[in-house]
């Protein structure tokens, strides 16, 4: 099944769509049939797309949050630490105990910023398994019109409820053009 | 390329009735919008290019020179003396700063509101942001004299057992600035990869394909991917909006947390951010208005967006005229005799003509213009008030520096200060490097956020009727 005449492996089966409203609606047939290994390409993001796939929320937020905290202990620690433990000295007329956080606040506030802004960053790559320079979508010539105004549907092979028959219908009935079966190299 | 789209350049217009004004005029398509803006940095370099070029990167050169020269030679060559400590320096450095507010503001404040005009302006105004924190960085590190011992200001473990005071209002200082940077930079570089994947894709030679491989790292628009891109970018603009309103606030407190009359005022923190984001939005359409015309962008930045844009500066710009107003009334009700002479020197004293010009005309009259719907569509007239307000910006903080230095508590160490060609070649020289960044941005990168432009117009929200259309033929069409 997941090999051509030719011998190359299918990655997925491919369908492009004339609009993101058509690739809204698509997605939500598929979506409806039971596929849980496919995902739709578009130039931007398309909103109600998540719900269209059924995907739901993204938790980057909680890594965000992670980033937001460590960064927040950190200023502590560097602030505190040196202040009341290691060398405890009234500076400019400001007492070295707790009493003096007021002054600490700035670089607790940027610290928490900052350390939350790179935790959004590298999540954002991680959870999306970039950067990964090679894809088998890539492999098809019509794919690099998704930067720019190209709507695509694939529904991977590897897929439980996969067949050649099912998934040209679907896609069809669908109203996708240029289906295709995408090689995995 | 396989399927070049034949489909029309323009949609024809609807019917007229009650909608609102189209964020990208002439109904224009995705594939336009592409082919626009990525033929920007896809063409060869215009003449003119070249020659703004050259003139921008020899001012910037020189300026680097004055640099070298000041941190070879000394401080003295400028005319900073006691009393006067902070003088252009300074004043550029929070001149600077400034700049960057309305980048971020537009990108992360504006996102929040859900106000799509800012699509069209967001790239290259986080751009500015950029490359003016880049010039505001270069003050603060060369004004303290002593060049190689800047890193006393990183906190890092060392055997002479310096350890920062992070009590200090110039502390927070550097972590203010670097963290607003790397911040910006992060958000700037999420924002750009989908346009990345865009000129990667669109590429014609191979050196072009890999650079944009590279840093594109592979994206494919895939909506599993937009998931955690789009939450991603809704956070770094929440995390952004508190901190753009805390880089200015920070700012003011070098000066709010000392005793001196004129700079110890509570006032500071939300009158600097005000001004930083009116100075920010004067500079953006500084740089627009210039490239709206040259690259023919007049359908992505229309006349709505340079009227939003100057409501903001009206905005602005009001605020910062009541913060004056304020500062004058308390320093009358405070009954503080160091004050109230310090306000009457602001206005009558040695730079009379500066607060005059700078303060009342530019930043306080000049955009009240903007009352006026034909003001503020006339470019002509926007261009003007954006002018004022960017030389009224640098006077107000030149004033409020310099201007609460020269006359001391003692009549006796009174001195007025004059710069040198030093400090005035330095400052120039920031303008070149500015500039100079800003024109090799237009270059080789898209000036304008082409993935997130698409969802403002019609065609990207699925959830409306429009007309059915066809895939642009590229092989056999499919008929259902």
């Amino acid at each position: 099944m997941t090999k051509t005449p030719y011998g190359h492996k299918v990655y997925a089966m491919a369908a492009e769509y004339p609009s993101a409203a058509a690739l809204y609606e698509a997605a939500k047939r598929v979506r409806d049939a039971g596929f849980r290994r496919w995902d739709v390409y578009s130039p931007f993001p398309i909103h109600g797309m998540d719900d269209a796939m059924g995907i739901g929320k993204s938790w980057l937020s909680g890594w965000v949050l992670f980033g937001g905290v460590s960064g927040f202990l950190t200023a502590a620690i560097v602030e505190f630490g040196p202040s009341s433990i290691l060398y405890p000295l009234d500076v400019h007329g400001k007492p070295w105990n707790f009493f003096t956080v007021p002054a600490f606040f700035p670089i607790m506030f940027e610290l928490t910023v900052l350390f939350a802004a790179f935790a959004a960053f590298f999540a954002w790559q991680v959870m999306n398994g970039l950067p990964r320079w090679y894809h088998p979508m890539f492999n098809w010539d019509r794919f690099s019109r998704v930067t720019n105004d190209g709507f695509f549907l694939a529904i991977e092979a590897r897929d439980p409820r996969f067949t050649e028959n099912t998934v040209r219908q679907l896609l069809e009935e669908t109203g996708g053009q240029h289906i295709t079966i995408v090689h995995e190299d | 390329m396989d399927g070049a789209p034949t489909a029309p350049e323009t949609i024809k217009e609807a019917e007229p009735e009650l909608t609102r004004v189209p964020l990208v005029l002439h109904r224009r398509n995705f594939s336009w919008l592409t082919e626009r803006i990525s033929g920007v940095v896809e063409q060869p370099a215009p003449r003119w290019w070249w020659v703004a070029f050259a003139i921008t990167s020899s001012i910037a050169t020189f300026g680097l020179f004055c640099i070298g020269y000041l941190i070879s030679t000394g401080v003295g060559t400028w005319g900073n003396q006691i009393p006067v400590g902070w003088a252009w320096d300074i004043t550029n450095f929070v001149f600077w700063i400034g700049i960057g507010h309305a980048g971020t503001l537009i990108s992360a404040i504006l996102f929040l509101l859900r106000q799509k005009w800012r699509t069209s302006i967001n790239r290259s105004a986080e751009a500015m942001t950029l490359f003016a924190v880049i010039c505001a960085a270069i003050f603060p590190g060369i004004h303290v004299g002593r060049f190689w011992m800047a890193w006393y200001l990183a906190p890092m473990p060392n055997n002479w057992a310096i350890w920062q005071n992070f009590r200090s209002p110039l502390m927070w200082d550097v972590f203010a600035v670097s963290t607003y940077f790397t911040v910006s930079v992060l958000f700037w570089y999420t924002g750009l990869v989908p346009d990345l994947a865009t000129l990667r894709d669109r590429a014609t030679t191979k050196i072009r394909k890999f650079l944009f491989g590279i840093f594109a790292l592979g994206w494919r628009g895939s909506n599993r991917n937009w998931r955690h891109y789009e939450m991603a970018y809704l956070l770094l603009a929440g995390l952004s909006t508190p901190l753009v309103l805390s880089v200015h606030s920070v700012v003011s407190f070098d000066f709010a947390t000392s005793v001196l009359p004129t700079w110890h005022t509570t006032i500071f923190p939300p009158y600097f951010v005000a001004g930083a984001i009116f100075g920010g939005f004067a500079m953006v359409l500084t740089l627009l208005l210039p490239a709206r015309a040259i690259f023919k962008l007049h359908d992505v930045i229309t006349p709505q967006h340079i009227d939003k844009m100057a409501k903001i500066i009206l905005l602005t710009g009001s605020f910062v005229a009541y913060a004056y107003s304020m500062e004058f009334f308390v320093a009358w009700y405070s009954g503080n005799s160091y004050e109230k002479f310090a306000f009457w020197n602001r206005i009558f004293g040695p730079y009379w003509w500066y607060w005059w010009f700078g303060m009342l005309f530019c930043n306080c009259l000049s955009p009240q213009l903007f009352w006026f719907k034909w003001c503020r569509r006339n470019v002509f007239v926007v261009f003007f008030v954006c002018m004022c307000v960017n030389a009224g910006m640098w006077f107000e903080r030149f004033i409020i520096i310099a201007g609460g230095l020269i006359r001391d508590f003692l009549p006796s160490s009174w001195r007025v200060y004059h710069p040198t060609w030093v400090d005035i070649w330095t400052y120039i020289g920031t303008l070149g490097i500015f500039t100079s960044l800003f024109l090799i941005f237009i270059r080789f990168l898209p000036m304008i956020a082409m993935s997130e432009v698409k969802t403002a117009i019609p065609e990207a929200d699925p959830h409306q009727e429009l007309p059915p259309q066809s895939v642009s033929p590229g092989g056999k069409e499919r008929t259902r």
